[in-house]
């Protein structure tokens, strides 16, 4: 963050410096360019994530377990698990930055927007490593 | 301009629906009996509905994603090139679902 110089003082900065790192989420381009790259790593992960889902219709906690459980499996679910909760996380902040205007209102829509946001991505994870260790 | 709205629209469920699919995984990691309750719920008519509203909001939120994609490269701005992208993403959400669920029966057995 920059210290405001007076009105028509001199300033060594340049205009985009001047600006950098303060639009709306004050975080510059970086959620923009995270909501992209993680909307590209679904759209390559959908497929065999489809395939993963489809093999565990029909199957038993143990048939389903097992498959859970092997390595290429756990790790494509991993993948599309952290994209996913990454990109749900930045798409629902930006919903609530348009649509909410009240400043503590919006604080606490997007704390827990982060808590709903990881809980949902460490319990994921947390059963998929739990397959993948046979306990 | 209809379609921007639905793409958040699906984003919005798709948000909640994740919590489906954990519960899923949970319930495979926990026991039979968790994971029980989760195919008895699936397999009800609610839960097929519901799990039919997800994938359908998935592949449309999927296709009106890459349409995003195409703008945000520059391409596609053309009158018809906007109409092209807004009905493929609509037709191809609807056409990718039933496909999806057609395979799932047919490998599934309907569960």
């Amino acid at each position: 963050m920059s210290t405001q110089n007076a009105p028509g003082a001199p300033s060594m900065r340049t205009p985009l410096g001047r600006v950098r790192n303060l639009g709306a989420s004050h975080s510059g381009t970086t959620d923009f360019w995270r909501q992209r790259l993680t909307a590209v790593a679904m759209t390559l992960l959908i497929v065999p994530v489809l395939v993963v889902v489809l093999m565990l219709l029909g199957r038993n906690q143990a048939g389903a377990a097992q498959i859970l459980g092997s390595l290429p499996i756990a790790v494509i679910l991993l993948l599309f698990i952290i994209a996913s909760t990454w990109h749900m996380k930045i798409g629902m902040q930006v919903v609530i930055e348009d649509y909410v205007h009240n400043e503590k209102l919006k604080l606490a829509a997007v704390m827990a927007n982060n808590f709903f946001s990881f809980a949902v991505a460490i319990a994921s994870i947390y059963a998929i490593l739990k397959l993948s260790s046979g306990v | 301009m209809l379609l921007s709205i639905v793409h958040r629209a699906t984003g919005m469920a798709l948000y909640f629906g994740t919590l489906l699919l954990a519960w899923w995984l949970i319930a495979a990691a926990s026991g039979p009996g968790a994971y029980a309750n989760v195919q008895a719920f699936t397999g009800s008519f609610i839960g097929r509905l519901i799990v039919f509203g997800y994938t359908w909001a998935l592949m449309h939120h999927l296709l009106s994603g890459i349409r995003h994609f195409v703008w945000d490269l520059g391409y596609g701005f053309k009158a018809n090139e906007r109409e092209a992208l807004t009905w493929g993403a609509l037709l191809g959400g609807i056409s990718l679902t039933v496909l999806v669920w057609i395979a799932a029966y047919a490998l599934g057995g309907g569960r």
